[in-house]
């Protein structure tokens, strides 16, 4: 069996979100990049999966789409214990271009993991179009992945409970919270090892890009915190109604 | 010149925190306040490769540079310099020197362990009357043909008693004065060795410190390092790497408590404003800043001279005295920002600066370093 990741680039999630352009475009001045955290524990899953199904998965490959720039999270992934990684070379320019391109490459899996969504640009369409391209069986929102006596065991959260089901392979899981505890620290070994590991770049293939930024808008800031006095229950059931509009 | 880090050193950098933030943390006060060891940190550590970071591969270790070191050691001192000193110790000192003065035979029974984090070790230099003169050592090693016998008392030993491969300095020629000590290298199990009791600390509470007496304890001569008589020299170049790692773990004190400090007067409002606002504590953050901004390239560039192969003797006590001093400094600032809340071990920052005043006293004082770094630029 083989497994893929699918990782995207991203900001790191303390980053200060600026634009650039009149709105039209994300400021990636000073940005520290790091691997999707969805991604993170999708592949710590698919390490800790590897680690106790004994000879049963063969590899784990990491994929993303993106320029240059992206080898240093690509490694970082390496370094935490990918067998070997592919990067295809184009600006990730929406989620229908993306996933064409990983359809390329994800065909010769069994396994394919995507996160739920990226941090960055929050599409969540990333995987379900995927899965269509690969005409590949999906389960979105995966909390567990087990491989049990070579059959796969996924669970998934529900309203008011868990769903759990068995899929054929090939499948793609669209993995959320849950999937692993935490993301793995890389060891010195891993990380000495991730230059060693192949990481094989290919050529984009022609897809067309069906969206395009309008422009963004920053969420308005904060209101200050006003305090109400304890005695005073009449004021604040009306700021609650007049002001917050929340009763 | 130039001050970019590696991709691997920012991961190394990057799994230090990560550690340290999502673990060190939890425990960190308990451990304090109880005086207990870190087991279960110190196994999780070994097998990220940290205990022997510093180490050629060809020896199992991590085959890391001293930059990576510093920047390592500052991540998980910045949380919790217990650990920081249970690394330094058993990296920079112990390995270190096994690594560059044993010979291959020690290297493959004790080094390999070590560098694997399986064994931890413990480095044994200082006695009750011997501290910062280590020259005046009155422990002996009787030369017995195929073996020595030791006798004498060990104090300050870290980790004497989690350590199972000791290395020990002591006399075996006390006419020639330092020039008859030599370094062993002696199983923590051999018959004649016993342990005061877990010295009450200050600081730096979670790592072990007791005294070690040695009753006619024999070691096999192979077990020497270096030729006889080299032990002093042994200690001070091993002392000369390992004031890396402790300078490191000052600007890692320093650095938490500066940390904690810029939040914490974001937060915490006086007179109608927060603390920030007040221009008194605003330049406190900024002398703060400036000296950790300082003490952090003294030692990396105290690492970075010994990952060129030149001379850091010089650079690594100038970045020892300076950091440790500071480290002093900045977390007392750090506590007199915190006020009342900065007095209480909730806050972490009154523990930054228990922590802080042993970097100026283990692995030679801030006194011993400015011997070190005036002789250095006096000698004619
Ligand atoms: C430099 C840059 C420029 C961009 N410019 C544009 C633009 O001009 N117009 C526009 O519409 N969008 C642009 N984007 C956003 C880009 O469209 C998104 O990264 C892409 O659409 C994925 O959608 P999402 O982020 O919402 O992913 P989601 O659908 O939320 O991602 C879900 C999962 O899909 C996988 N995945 C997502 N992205 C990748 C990837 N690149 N490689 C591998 N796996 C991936 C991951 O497993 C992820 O967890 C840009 C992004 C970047 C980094
Ligand atoms: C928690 C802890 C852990 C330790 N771990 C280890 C360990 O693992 N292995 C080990 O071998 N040792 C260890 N030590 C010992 C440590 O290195 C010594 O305590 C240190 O070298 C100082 O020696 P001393 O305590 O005897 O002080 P002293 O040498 O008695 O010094 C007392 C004071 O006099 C000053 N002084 C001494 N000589 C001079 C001089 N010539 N000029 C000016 N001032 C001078 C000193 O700076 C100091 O302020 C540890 C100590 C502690 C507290």
């Amino acid at each position: 069996m083989k497994i893929l990741v699918c990782i995207s680039n991203v900001p790191d999630t303390t980053t200060k979100i600026r634009f650039k352009d009149d709105n039209t475009a994300f400021d990636t001045t000073g940005v520290q990049w790091i691997i999707n955290p969805w991604d993170e524990l999708a592949l710590t899953r698919a390490i800790e999966l590897k680690e106790t199904s004994g000879e049963a998965i063969e590899k784990i490959t990491v994929v993303s789409v993106g320029p240059k720039t992206a080898e240093p999270t690509i490694r970082k992934a390496l370094a935490i214990g990918a067998d070997d990684a592919i990067r295809i070379d184009a600006e990730p320019k929406d989620a229908y271009f993306v996933a064409a391109q990983l359809a390329v490459v994800a065909k010769d899996y069994d396994i394919v993991l995507n996160g739920i969504e990226a941090c960055d640009y929050n599409g969540s369409a990333v995987g379900g179009m995927l899965s269509e391209f690969l005409e590949y069986p999906s389960v979105s929102a995966v909390s567990k992945l087990e491989i049990e006596n070579g059959e796969i065991k996924v669970s998934r959260e529900i309203d008011g409970g868990t769903e759990v089901l068995t899929t054929q392979l090939p499948f793609v899981a669209i993995v959320q919270k849950g999937i692993a505890k935490e993301p793995r620290i890389p060891s010195m070994r891993g990380i000495m090892m991730a230059r060693k590991k192949p990481l094989n770049i290919v050529e984009a293939v022609e897809a067309e890009v069906l969206t395009e930024f309008e422009s963004f808008e920053l969420p308005p800031a904060k209101a200050a915190c006003k305090m109400v006095d304890a005695e005073n229950v009449k004021e604040l059931v009306d700021l609650l109604h007049n002001e917050a509009k929340v009763i | 010149m130039n001050f970019e880090f590696t991709e691997e050193q920012l991961m190394i950098r990057k799994a230090a925190k990560d550690y340290a933030e999502r673990e060190l943390i939890q425990d960190v006060l308990e451990r304090d306040a109880k005086a207990e060891y870190p087991t279960r940190h110190v196994k999780n550590l070994a097998e990220l490769g940290f205990m022997g970071m510093l180490v050629d591969h060809k020896y199992d270790g991590g085959g890391m540079d001293a930059v990576s070191y510093v920047l390592a050691m500052e991540e998980i001192s910045k949380i919790d310099s217990s650990l920081g000193v249970i690394i330094s110790v058993n990296n920079s000192l112990v390995c270190y020197g096994i690594e560059k003065y044993g010979t291959e035979e020690q290297k493959e029974k004790y080094l390999k362990p070590l560098a694997r984090g399986e064994k931890i070790g413990a480095f044994l230099l200082s006695e009750p009357e011997a501290g910062s003169d280590a020259t005046s050592q009155k422990t002996t090693a009787k030369d017995k043909g195929d073996h020595y016998i030791i006798n004498g008392v060990k104090n300050w030993i870290t980790s004497a008693n989690t350590a199972s491969t000791y290395v020990v300095a002591a006399q075996t020629y006390p006419e020639k004065r330092h020039h008859g000590i030599n370094v062993f290298i002696v199983d923590r199990n051999s018959q004649g060795i016993s342990l005061g009791p877990h010295e009450d600390k200050m600081g730096m509470r979670s790592s072990d410190t007791h005294s070690v007496m040695f009753t006619d304890v024999k070691v096999p001569k192979e077990n020497r390092i270096g030729d006889d008589g080299f032990g002093f020299t042994f200690a001070m170049k091993t002392l000369e790497a390992g004031r890396i790692g402790i300078a490191a773990q000052a600007v890692g004190i320093a650095a938490g408590a500066l940390d904690r400090a810029i939040q914490y007067s974001k937060e915490r409002k006086a007179f109608g404003k927060v603390l920030a606002k007040h221009q008194a504590i605003a330049f406190k953050i900024s002398d703060m800043a400036v000296k950790v901004e300082n003490a952090r390239n003294l030692c990396l560039k105290a690492a970075w001279l010994k990952d060129q192969g030149k001379p850091f003797g010089l650079a690594s006590a100038m970045a020892k005295q300076y950091a440790a001093d500071i480290a002093m400094e900045v977390t007392t600032e750090a506590v007199q920002i915190f006020g009342g809340y900065g007095y209480v071990k909730e806050y972490h920052v009154e523990r930054l600066m228990r922590e802080a005043k042993l970097t100026q006293i283990y692995e030679g004082t801030s006194e011993i370093q400015k011997i070190v770094i005036s002789r250095a630029l006096l000698k004619d």
